[in-house]
This record gives structure tokens, C-alpha cells and sequence, in this order.
């Protein structure tokens, strides 16, 4: 039997005084996309976190393991050196930073430590303007300071540029779809797929079924109050879609927090 | 509080004879200062201005009065020229001529205070003093005791095809009082970039006046790094007449105990740009006493300082803005933003607004705080070590100022600086 890429056994987290998790189980195959749906406040963007090692966010209870590893023991650098990437809800700006500043310190501390050399300046620029391509991004983005003054769709543009330029294993996606319109939807879908691989896998917190018309998941699962209350195929999003979240929020499952 | 005879002898002994030298009003103009110096010497800490920079230990240093400039190796200095500009280098307050070539025809006039005083006493009588709005021991001081200097004047609607950069390099541990002065006729403009460098901790007591006629414009950039044993007094004192504009970014990065001051008074529809930043570690105190006045109506100012005080650094911000009776329609904005990045380092910052006009539009902020964690942990999600973040971070503080700087050799220079201040990083000049 394989080892799954990430296994996750019933994992409770708080944030501050409050259990936002409680007791979830998940596991995520090599090359599987994961799409984890629910109501605000069920905890999917507190999982996502949880996963990338955010301060504040603490684990009670509960494993998680990547490549047979306890992720949860790692450091978040090193979680992000071992293939993680989180694709955050709310971009963060650095103010005089350069992007492809950043983006060269990334990759380069990322092929460190898997004992590469560091990129030659003339390949990563051609890298880089490659994938801004794909994301329909001006190259002045590469010399303007990380997401400042970004509108909300280039901050997600750029999330999945870095991604796309870091090649991670697991992909974790949080609301990657929340403020676009339709074409940035579409520009950020077209990153993903040009990501997937039989190695890789991602896991995509999102509100809407819209994202998944472009990005096809293998398995939906249902989060309400810290718990997964249903798990099925793509044709569990369209559900959702029709009969909005009410349904799932008197599920028995849910009202057992 | 005095200084003791001893140490105020020499003072007076420099003083009496750089007069004999003088034209008259400007002998007097010592006398009277030296007068007004022995009484009273460097400014006390019981001054409020001067509450949280204590200048005492200069007279605990007898620092001596710089006899004659030390010995330079030209390429060294050279090294430290930017290209594209023109050049004054003062050495210990000396002018050294091989490497200053200041000469500029026409309707410009740029040279060193002993031609100036020879050769244009007119143009100085014109503007010596008038923009120095300040009156404490250091001004005295310098007014009593300078030597070295540089004359600019521009005539009306003039505009300098490149900036005149003047190089202050200390290599005694010894005083080099300096004064420039800079006079802009209406309409004229220039771009001046004072540098102090040292490799010796003495004391520099610098003054620069400008005086600005109507629609005269003025970009000021001054780039403070001296030794880190030597103390730093230098003023900047601006007077601006109906539509001047005034550009000013000052960097404070060296010296052991440094203040500066910088005082603008603006006059109809004028405006006033300035920007800041210090970068206290080690020792460092670093001070910058900022004075805007709106003397007149519909002038506008930005003040944006930022310091970063670590290690046992110290940074001192005193910002006030003064909008007198009928200053109307004035839009100020002042502020002031630190990063606290040790237990022993200390940030004080004191904004003040002193407003006497009722249809004004003035606001100041504040902030002292660490690195933005959420930033720290954005880039560590991206395989960044939490000090490398850090120092990414505080790279990015800096450049931001630097990337303000909008004289290119200029911004290439502090990049480079900050580069090999960050070369932990390996940061590189990317295309």
C-alpha cells in the first residue's frame, strides 16, 4: 500500500479560547485535488492555517502526517522547504520588497535545502517571466513591492505565481477564488492546471462551487462546526450549490459541538 | 552652561583671527557670537529641545580645533564621489581643491566660502543668517568658528543640469565647523546632496541655510554616516518665499551621538517634502529636531520620518508644525514610524502641532512597533528562515526611503550601502 501524502487523524485546533477544529480526519492521495466546502466559521481557512504552521493556531489533539512525517512538528520554513505551500485568503504586503526579490530568496532557500545549487539570475528570470505569462501578469509586477497596491485579484494572481514558480507537493488553497470576477477566475484555474501532476495533490478551501466548474476535484468534503459532516464526489459541490448550507448546519454531526 | 576657560581659549583665539580676515559685518557677526557661545555653551538638557539629547560629553572630549586637514588618499576619495555631479570636498572643514571642481560659469555660482567671501561677499551679505531661525549654542558656535563651506546661487529661472554634491569627510578626531549657504532666485532650481563620512570620531558643527525666491525649487538630500565615535551637530535651515518648493531626505546611519536639525518656513502656496530615516543600532543616538512653519496661507508639507532603533540604539524624533494667524487652507501631514527592535534600544518621539489658524487640514501618526508578524509569517510559508524574514523585512523598511530618493546616482549608492549592510541575504542588483 502507498502512503498517502497527507493523512489527517482527528485533528482538534483552537484559536485563542476557542475549538474551531474538532476532530477531523482526512486523507489526500498523490495527485488528488480536494475541495473543502462550508459555511463560514466551520473552520476550513483555520485548517488551511493549522497546516501551514500559523502562529496562534494550536493543535489540542490530533496528527498530521505528510510523506509519513509529523508535518506538525515541523517549523512553517520548513514545511514550506518539504513542499508545502498555503495560497493565503489575504495576501500579505511588504512594503520595499521587490516580488522577484522575494520570489528568488523563496526558491533558492527551497533548492538549499533539497542540496541544489542556487539559480542562475538569467534562467530565473526567464523562469519567472514564463509563469507570469501563464497568469497574465505584467512583468513591472516583478519589480513593484510584494502585493502593495496589488487590487485583490493580482494579490491572488500572485499567489498562484509564486506557487507556480516554488513547484510545491501539496498545494493548499485558501478562498483562491474569494473577490475575482470571472476572467481573474479563470487566469488563477489556468495556474492550478498547468500545476497538476500525479505527485501532487491540493487541497481547496473555497465558498462557491464556481471554482470547481474550472478546477475539477476528486473528493468534496462538508465542513460545519470543526467537522467534516459530508465527503463525496464533484456532484456533492453541486448540491451544495442548489440547496445553499442550511441543510448541512442541522446535519447531526454539526449540532453535536 | 559655560565652558571653562581652557577649553573656550582656543575658541576665541580661531575666532578673533578668522575675523581679522573677514569683511566686516561678518567679523561682528563672530564676535558677537563667540560673545553669546562663552556665555553660554552648548545647549543644556534642562532645554526642552534638547531633553533627550545630552551634548555634554562634548566637553568632557576637548575635542581640539582642526589645525590644518589630514592627510587624504585621493583615489579613496574619488571612490566616494557619485558620478554625474558636481563636486566640493571638505576635508576636517578644509576645502581640498584637486578634489573639488566647483567652478560652474554664468548664472551659477558655486564655490567654496573662502572664494565666496573674496569674490561674492555681495551675494552672501544678501542671504548669511536669514534662514537660520534657531538660537542655541551650536549655531553660535558654528557662526563663530567656520572656515570651510560652499556658496551656490542661482540665478532667477536657472536650473542645474546636475546635482552639486558636497563631501564632508572627517579624519581627526578635532571640530569642522562648516557653513553653506544656498541662495535660489525665483523660479530657479537645484539638487544639493550633503555627505558626511568620517573615518576618524571628531565633531562636526555644521550649518546650511537656504534661501528660496519665489517658485525656487530645492531638492536637499543628506547622507549622515560618520565615524561611530563622532558627534554630529548639523542644521538646515530654509526659507521659503511665495511658491518655493522644497524637497529634503535625510539619512541618518552613523556617528555615536548625532542630531540634526531641519527648519522650514514656508511661505504662500508653498510646499515642503521631507523624508527620514535613522537606523540606530549599536550605540547609536540619533535625533532629528524637525520645525515646519506655515507662515503664510495654502502651503502644503509631508513628513514622512522612519527609524529603526536596535541593539542599545536610541532614536529621537521632535516634529513640530506651526501654522500662524492667517495660514489658512494649510495641509500639513507629519508622520513618524518606528521599529523597536531590542529591549535596550528606545524610540522617543514627540509630534506637536501648534495650530493658530481655523481652516486648516493638519494631521500627525505615530507608530512604534516590532516586525509585522503576519508578513514575518507569510514569508517563512515561502521557505524564508525567521531571520532572514527579519532581515527582509527591515530591507524593506529602508528601501523604501531609498527608493524615494529620485537622484539616481544617489539611490544607487544607498543601494549599494544597504546591500552589503544586508550581504547575510545575498541581495543583488537584479536587472
Amino acid at each position: 500500500m502507498t502512503q498517502p501524502l497527507l493523512k489527517i487523524e482527528n485533528l482538534h485546533a483552537r484559536v485563542e479560547d476557542k475549538e474551531i477544529l474538532k476532530g477531523i480526519d482526512l486523507t489526500l492521495d498523490h495527485g488528488q485535488v480536494h475541495a473543502i466546502m462550508g459555511p463560514n466559521g466551520s473552520g476550513k481557512s483555520t485548517l488551511a492555517n493549522v497546516l501551514a504552521g500559523r502562529p496562534g493556531y494550536q493543535v489540542t489533539e490530533g496528527k498530521v502526517w505528510y510523506r509519513g512525517r509529523d508535518l506538525l512538528a515541523m517549523a512553517p520554513e520548513e514545511r514550506a522547504r518539504e513542499g508545502v505551500f498555503l495560497a493565503f485568503q489575504y495576501p500579505v504586503e511588504v512594503p520595499g520588497v521587490s516580488n522577484i526579490y522575494f520570489l528568488k530568496a523563496a526558491l533558492n532557500a527551497i533548492r538549499k535545502h533539497r542540496g541544489e545549487a542556487e539559480v542562475d539570475a538569467m534562467d530565473f528570470i526567464a523562469l519567472v517571466k514564463d509563469k507570469m505569462k501563464l497568469m497574465d501578469m505584467d512583468e513591472q509586477f516583478l519589480y513593484r513591492a510584494i502585493n502593495e497596491g496589488f487590487s485583490g485579484g493580482e494579490k491572488k494572481r500572485n499567489e498562484i505565481l509564486q506557487m507556480l514558480v516554488l513547484e510545491p507537493t501539496l498545494c493548499i488553497l485558501d478562498e483562491i477564488d474569494s473577490g475575482l470576477d470571472i476572467d481573474a477566475l479563470k487566469v488563477v484555474a489556468r495556474g492550478i492546471e498547468a500545476l497538476r501532476s500525479p505527485q501532487r495533490s491540493f487541497l481547496m478551501v473555497t465558498h462557491y462551487q464556481r471554482l470547481l466548474d474550472y478546477v475539477r476535484p476528486d473528493v468534496v468534503h462538508v465542513f460545519a462546526a470543526g467537522r467534516i459532516v459530508k465527503s463525496g464526489g464533484p456532484e456533492l459541490a453541486k448540491e451544495l450549490e442548489a440547496k445553499g448550507y442550511g441543510w448541512i448546519e442541522s446535519h447531526p454531526e454539526a449540532q453535536a459541538s | 552652561m559655560s565652558l571653562p576657560a581652557e577649553i573656550l581659549e582656543p575658541y576665541r583665539l580661531r575666532s578673533a583671527s578668522l575675523a581679522d580676515n573677514d569683511p566686516v559685518w561678518l567679523a561682528g557677526l563672530r564676535h558677537r557670537a563667540m560673545a553669546c557661545f562663552a556665555e553660554r555653551g552648548f545647549p543644556s538638557p534642562r532645554a526642552e529641545d534638547w531633553k533627550y539629547t545630552n551634548v555634554t560629553a562634548i566637553e568632557r572630549k576637548r575635542f581640539p580645533l582642526a589645525a590644518a586637514p589630514g592627510e587624504v588618499d585621493a583615489a579613496w576619495v574619488k571612490a566616494r564621489l557619485l558620478p554625474d555631479c558636481w563636486h566640493l570636498v571638505l576635508i576636517d572643514g578644509y576645502v581640498h581643491h584637486d578634489l573639488s571642481h566647483p567652478a560652474l560659469a554664468g548664472d551659477v555660482v558655486f564655490c567654496d566660502m573662502g572664494a565666496a567671501l573674496r569674490r561674492h561677499a555681495d551675494l552672501l551679505t544678501q542671504g548669511f543668517g536669514q534662514a537660520v531661525d534657531e538660537d542655541h549654542g551650536f549655531i553660535d558656535f558654528n557662526t563663530a568658528l567656520f572656515h570651510g563651506g560652499a556658496l551656490i546661487y542661482l540665478k532667477a529661472g536657472t536650473r542645474l543640469a546636475q546635482p552639486i554634491q558636497i563631501l564632508h569627510l572627517q579624519t581627526q578626531e578635532a571640530i569642522a565647523p562648516t557653513r553653506h549657504l544656498i541662495v535660489l532666485e525665483g523660479g530657479s532650481e537645484a539638487t544639493v546632496i550633503e555627505s558626511f563620512i568620517g573615518r576618524a570620531g571628531g565633531l562636526t558643527a555644521h550649518v546650511t541655510e537656504a534661501v528660496l525666491d519665489r517658485e525656487a525649487r530645492l531638492r536637499h538630500f543628506k547622507i549622515q554616516e560618520e565615524h561611530d565615535r563622532a558627534v554630529h551637530f548639523g542644521g538646515f535651515y530654509v526659507q521659503q518665499a511665495t511658491g518655493a518648493r522644497c524637497r529634503q531626505v535625510h539619512f541618518a546611519l552613523g556617528g555615536l551621538l548625532a542630531r540634526s536639525e531641519i527648519h522650514h518656513r514656508l511661505g504662500r502656496g508653498g510646499e515642503a517634502i521631507l523624508e527620514g530615516l535613522h537606523w540606530a543600532d549599536g550605540r547609536r543616538h540619533l535625533d532629528s529636531h524637525i520645525r515646519l512653519i506655515h507662515a503664510e496661507p495654502e502651503g502644503a508639507s509631508r513628513e514622512t520620518y522612519k527609524a529603526i532603533a536596535e541593539q542599545r540604539g536610541r532614536s529621537v524624533f521632535q516634529g513640530r508644525i506651526v501654522v500662524e494667524p492667517g495660514a489658512q487652507k494649510t495641509d500639513a501631514v507629519m508622520n513618524n514610524r518606528n521599529l523597536l527592535l531590542s529591549d535596550d534600544a528606545e524610540i522617543d518621539s514627540k509630534p506637536q502641532l501648534e495650530i493658530y489658524a481655523d481652516d486648516v487640514q493638519c494631521t500627525h501618526g505615530v507608530t512604534v512597533g516590532q516586525l509585522d508578524e503576519n508578513a514575518l509569517f507569510y514569508l517563512e510559508t515561502r521557505g524564508i528562515d525567521r531571520e532572514a524574514a527579519r532581515q527582509l523585512l527591515l530591507y524593506g523598511f529602508v528601501n523604501e526611503c531609498i527608493e524615494a530618493v529620485d537622484v539616481e546616482p544617489l539611490r544607487a549608492y544607498l543601494h549599494r550601502r544597504l546591500d552589503s549592510r544586508f550581504n547575510a541575504i545575498e541581495l543583488e542588483d537584479l536587472p
